[in-house]
């Protein structure tokens, strides 16, 4: 039942190692706005942690995408997310502001920080939910996929604040034009919390957040473990290349080394919803399935027809991938001469 | 020496899930399995204690009786000790009561534990939730996402651990908590002699009042969330499966790109 001590919504602003916001924030406000609608029109407040002299960067994004407060921690200790530190501050501003609901993107960082700061504040967290809503009592009804995509769950929160996590691609970003004074309101540091039992000593960068052309990619080919060498991914991206597509990869892929982890696929790649998914080779093992299960063709070409990627698929052609793509690799060639 | 307290789970297989007739999911006659990233997460405790040498680990799992089959398998593969937290009252217990339950057993049977190792998901709720969960209710830090190990002494542990952009060496104090990824390398196998040394030892059982909790605090009165509608996703695809030569597949792929495209 909604608790009267509670009001407003509030959403994590993650900060990248390159220092801009993450893009899953802004996919979170869109539904925000919505919710905060469905509840009044109450605050649609973020939070953010960043190193010193870096938070007025920041200020004209939130200006224009109609954020009401931004709470913000400005330290030089900030600068390498820290799950203790972070939690720590962050338990402490949910326990003064009270919010009702409070959002967090579902990154690698944001799935370590949410159940933590769940946890401590004695409240629920429902994890990757693919859609959030006001049910007729003024609650967060949260839907997310278990057992691997096939059954949805809406779970509702006895505790405030109510708390979820999406994963980023999930929700559009509609533009706005909401220009608003933005209220920014620093909070301070206790440095009795900012442990340090987990110290960083190296950081390799694999992946490209800003320049990934799969979140725009209208056609995406992905290849699997069936692709089985560099010879396959080299015949995808050719294929890729003359339909207008571009080339992605299952873990499988990735980990015998065919393609980059920044192109993968799935529970711990990236969620894609592109016009058409062509699926080579891919059998389509749940942890992959769960990241392109919202495109809207699906097209799979596999040569075992017992593969589970032929239940979710549009339109399922039992043969050789790589005879397959050849042959029509071959035919747009003749044709084009 | 170093006490491990490994945390395994027991899932249905999702890859043979059944359906009733009213849409929900058939649990009887579904195979259990040992959650898969659990694996990776024995593996990686097993290549710990090869590595420190005076190492012990003790496997954890919340379950019904027959998920004592579960604990000798890790048995059988090199885990000394196995420990069943199994209560009536736990049934329904979301994320949050089960860490505090798992929490509890740990503190009960191992409170000099140096490291907690879990999977980094579940197969069949995929939370990520419930090692984060353990790891603030001992109080303690944690490292999610671990690829590897690195290095290990007594006082602090080494690890892999893929974030949002790349790939990070971390170094972290113990005692800990590690929630554990897939990697390159592959859970191994029993042996004949771990099953046969694995069945002649004494699980531990644990009950609500074994670890020190009320009715209150476990299970679905314990849980903060609960599910207000569950429905299946039937795949809105058609799952239409065509077996053609060569030719036919290619001009089949054409014609679709082509319509398509058109949309």
């Amino acid at each position: 039942m909604p608790n009267a001590e509670y009001s407003g919504i509030l959403i994590y602003a993650q900060i990248t190692r390159e220092e801009y916001i993450h893009t899953v924030f802004f996919e979170l406000l869109d539904k925000a706005r919505d919710l905060s609608k469905k509840l009044g029109g109450v605050d649609v407040n973020a939070v953010i942690f960043s190193r010193s002299g870096l938070i007025d960067s920041y200020k004209e994004s939130f200006q224009n995408m109609g954020v009401n407060k931004v709470f913000y921690f400005e330290d030089e200790s900030l600068k390498e997310y820290s799950t203790e530190c972070y939690s720590k501050l962050l338990v402490d501003l949910v326990n003064d502001i009270k919010p009702e609901i409070l959002l967090i993107g579902a990154t690698n960082q944001g799935r370590d920080l949410a159940p933590r700061v769940a946890c401590a504040l004695g409240t629920g967290l429902t994890a990757d939910c693919i859609d959030l809503d006001i049910n007729d009592k003024g609650q967060l009804a949260a839907t997310r996929p278990t057992f691997g995509g096939q059954l949805m769950a809406t779970i509702l929160c006895k505790n405030y604040p109510q708390m979820a996590t999406v994963r980023p691609n999930v929700f559009k970003v509609h533009s706005i034009d909401n220009h608003v004074d933005t209220e920014f309101i620093p909070r301070g540091i206790n440095y009795a919390l900012v442990d340090k039992s987990v110290e960083v000593l190296n950081f390799k960068k694999t992946v490209d957040l800003l320049i990934n052309e799969l979140d725009s990619a209208e056609i995406i080919v992905a290849g699997g473990k069936g692709m089985k060498n560099q010879k396959g991914f080299e015949l995808l991206k050719r294929f890729a290349d003359s339909i207008g597509a571009v080339v992605a990869a299952t873990r499988g892929a990735v980990e015998m080394g065919l393609a980059s982890s920044s192109i993968q696929i799935g529970q711990t790649g990236k969620t894609v919803q592109p016009k058409i998914y062509i699926a080579c080779g891919i059998s389509g093992a749940i942890q992959h399935t769960v990241g392109m299960t919202g495109s809207e063709h699906i097209i799979a070409i596999n040569n075992d027809e017992t593969a589970p990627i032929f239940e979710i698929a549009d339109t399922g052609i039992v043969g050789d991938a790589f005879e397959i793509l050849e042959s029509f690799l071959k035919d747009k060639f003749d044709e084009d001469n | 020496m170093m006490k491990i307290a490994l945390c395994i789970k027991q899932v249905p297989d999702t890859t043979d899930i059944k359906w009733t007739e009213h849409n929900t999911i058939q649990r009887e006659g579904v195979e259990s399995i040992i959650n898969p990233f659990d694996l990776y997460a024995a593996e990686l405790a097993l290549k710990l204690k090869a590595e420190f040498g005076d190492a012990e680990i003790t496997v954890f799992t919340m379950g019904p009786a027959q998920a004592e089959n579960m604990l000798r398998k890790v048995l059988s593969i090199g885990g000394d000790n196995a420990v069943l937290i199994s209560d009536k009252k736990f049934a329904g217990a979301d994320t949050y009561a089960t860490g505090l339950t798992i929490s509890q057993a740990i503190k009960t049977v191992l409170p000099d534990f140096d490291l907690v190792v879990c999977g980094q998901f579940a197969v069949d709720g995929d939370t990520a939730q419930t090692g984060p969960n353990i790891a603030n209710f001992l109080n303690i830090p944690q490292v999610t996402y671990v690829k590897n190990f690195i290095e290990v002494d007594e006082k602090s542990l080494v690890l892999s651990r893929e974030t949002d952009e790349g790939i990070e060496t971390v170094k972290v104090k113990l005692p800990a908590l590690i929630c554990v990824l897939q990697d390159s390398y592959e859970p191994r196998r029993p042996l004949i002699d771990g099953v046969i040394s694995a069945s002649k030892k004494e699980i531990k059982v644990l009950n609500m009042e074994d670890i020190g909790l009320t009715p209150e605090q476990v299970g679905i009165k314990g849980s903060p969330t609960y599910v207000s509608k569950a429905f299946r996703n039937i795949s809105a695809h058609n799952a239409e499966k065509h077996f053609l030569d060569v030719k036919d597949s290619v001009a089949l792929l054409k014609s679709r790109l082509t319509e398509l495209n058109k949309k």
